[in-house]
């Protein structure tokens, strides 16, 4: 790949706690996977680097705990990062460490940059409002004042992820599991942004519904050229969407390469492990 | 020995204490700002934050006005006055440009504020923005980082659910340019009212301890999306049975043996002074 990646992430690092000089190094004794026994601290995220280039799926795979939504919603700005510098490739932010801005600049970057579609639907909707209402509220955002545009802009989006228009006003509260992921997906795409960030958005969910939220973020993929991190426990998942990967272990990460490649000849004692249970 | 009451019931440490509040508000246009509410010998929700206000500013020699809902004679004005009175001694009016200070609540008097007015408004809810968040700290944040989309969200849901903008009283404004503010549970008719009002305008919460306000020729723009404008409530066809005005907020009044449906000014004193005022020219005429 030549061209140049639309968002860069150098050294992150998240940890919960002060640190101490027996948790230092990232290979100390002291260490239980990422907790220090000698002064509690959990290191999340340790020293992760990346790059996302434009129109690509990365896929980010690891165990429960190895530090993936920690690291997302550090990107998205939900919670301060201990370290580390993210850089994104669109004009006025070129060669400025995101992390760093003002929460004013921060959220224009979530409105109109990114999207998010989290683990857990509450974290990404306001259950009591109309589901247009959650897509619309990102359009608000980004300083839509205009009803009847909103409105058609939602109920294109409501198409695209397949739900149909008659339940529009309902409360996502009470959807399914499947259909709140959908109307995430529908709400982070309200701004065309040209990142989106999906956490698990098939954990949990029947199988026949998770390949359904599958294609559709395929179809995405295919008809928006949206560069997305996809971030999955499960490798099956990670293998349908992503064209390269990083393997997270304990905050870290231990292996990257095209997903191919890693599934074939993994090279990480781990991602042996989990790439034979797949099979 | 009985210690002589204090005047306007505070101590003059309390008076002053609201004043700052009071002051900051007035500099900060739209701005919550908080203050240590006292205890009131009335209940806290009864306009509690207005009388703080009211108490705090009042001098021996100003002539006082209050109503309560469009009424001067209401059982809360009434009672609000009295304490007023009986604390002070001061004067109190029931007409509009007699006052220097006008305590209300839920209305805007229909005369238009002199520069030398203030007009004193009850808030029972003084965050806009608390059905987007329930949390203080989060909406403290929202204000200071001017995210509003919250209060527009609110718009739009009603939109969505009723087919319009479907607030009867409290349609947030925003002061300033800057903060999104309740205007206190007055129609939609009186915001209006409040953009480049010549008089000062203070709003108190007593029981959530606020105080904010909108200074003399303030820009207050009443939220509203591009293709759904704001919009006041419409008498069109209707006038006061008494007074005959047209242009003011008015009451149905339905009779209650043959249903009959006629309409009076909700500000009393207005109606008051708008018959006066016809008799008089009756009596010239009836001279000439
Ligand atoms: N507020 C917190 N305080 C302390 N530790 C935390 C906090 N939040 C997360 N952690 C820890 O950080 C580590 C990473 O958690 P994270 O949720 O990012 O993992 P994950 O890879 O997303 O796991 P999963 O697959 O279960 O979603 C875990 O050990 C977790 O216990
Ligand atoms: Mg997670
Ligand atoms: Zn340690």
């Amino acid at each position: 790949m030549y061209e140049k990646p639309i968002l860069q992430v150098k050294h992150l690092q998240k940890q919960f706690g002060e640190g101490c000089p027996h948790c230092f190094d990232k290979e100390s004794v002291y260490l239980e996977k990422n907790y220090c026994t000698v002064c509690g601290t959990v290191h999340a995220v340790r020293d992760v680097s990346f790059d996302l280039y434009p129109g690509e799926v990365l896929g980010i795979v690891g165990e429960s705990g190895s530090g993936k939504s920690t690291m997302l919603q550090g990107l998205y700005f939900d919670s301060s990062m201990t370290s580390g510098a993210v850089y994104i490739n669109q004009s006025e932010l070129t060669g400025q460490n995101v992390l760093s801005l003002s929460s004013q600049q921060k959220r224009y970057i979530r409105n109109y940059i990114y999207g998010m579609v989290y683990q857990n639907p509450v974290d990404g909707l306001k259950m009591k409002f109309s589901s247009i209402g959650n897509i619309a509220e990102k359009m608000i955002a980004a300083g839509n004042r205009n009803v009847s545009n909103i409105e058609k802009r939602s109920k294109e989006l409501l198409e695209n992820v397949h739900i149909p228009l008659r339940r529009m006003k309902e409360e996502p509260q009470y959807f399914s599991g499947g259909m709140q992921q959908r109307v995430q997906i529908a709400k982070a795409l309200s701004n065309n942004p040209p990142i989106l960030f999906l956490d698990e958005v098939t954990t949990g969910l029947d199988l026949s519904v998770q390949a359904s939220v599958l294609d559709l973020i395929k179809q995405i993929q295919r008809e928006l050229h949206i560069s997305m991190v996809v971030v999955s426990h499960d490798l099956a998942v990670i293998r349908m969407l992503a064209d390269r990967s990083i393997v997270m272990l304990n905050g870290e990460v231990i292996e990257n390469g095209l997903t191919d490649q890693i599934l074939e000849d993994p090279q990480h004692e781990y991602t042996q492990q989990l790439v034979y249970s797949l099979l | 020995m009985i210690a002589k009451p204090h005047f306007a019931f505070f101590d003059e440490g309390s008076k002053k204490e609201i004043r700052r509040a009071t002051l900051k508000a007035v500099a900060i246009p739209g701005y919550q700002v908080p203050f240590a509410s006292r205890e009131m010998p009335i209940a806290r929700g009864w306009g509690t934050g207005g009388l703080q206000l009211t108490l705090s500013l009042i001098g021996r020699n100003d002539v006082l006005k209050v109503i309560d809902q469009g009424a001067d004679e209401s059982v809360n004005a009434v009672s609000i006055k009295k304490l007023v009175q009986h604390t002070t001694g001061v004067s109190v009016t029931e007409k509009t440009q007699e006052a220097d200070i006008i305590q209300s609540r839920h209305r805007i008097p229909e005369k238009a504020l002199k520069e030398d007015q203030i007009l004193v408004l009850q808030v029972p809810n003084p965050e806009p923005l608390r059905k987007v968040d329930a949390r203080e700290y989060m909406t403290k944040r929202m204000h200071a980082e001017d995210d509003y989309s919250g209060a527009w969200l609110l718009l739009f849901e009603q939109i969505m659910k009723f087919g319009r903008m479907s607030t009867g009283a409290s349609h947030p404004v925003y002061v300033n340019g800057r903060y999104v503010m309740t205007p206190s549970p007055i129609p939609r008719f009186d915001n209006p009212k409040m953009h480049q009002s010549k008089g000062l305008i203070l709003l108190g919460a007593g029981r959530e301890k606020k105080i904010f306000a909108v200074p003399p020729y303030t820009s207050v723009e009443s939220l509203a999306f591009d293709d759904y404008p704001f919009t006041v409530e419409s008498f069109e066809g209707k006038a006061c049975k008494l007074c005959g005005s047209t242009d003011v907020f008015l009451d149905e009044i339905i009779d209650p043996d043959t249903g009959e449906r006629t309409h009076q000014c909700n500000d009393t004193s207005y109606c008051m002074e708008q018959l006066n005022s016809e008799e008089k020219v009756e009596v010239e005429n009836s001279y000439v």
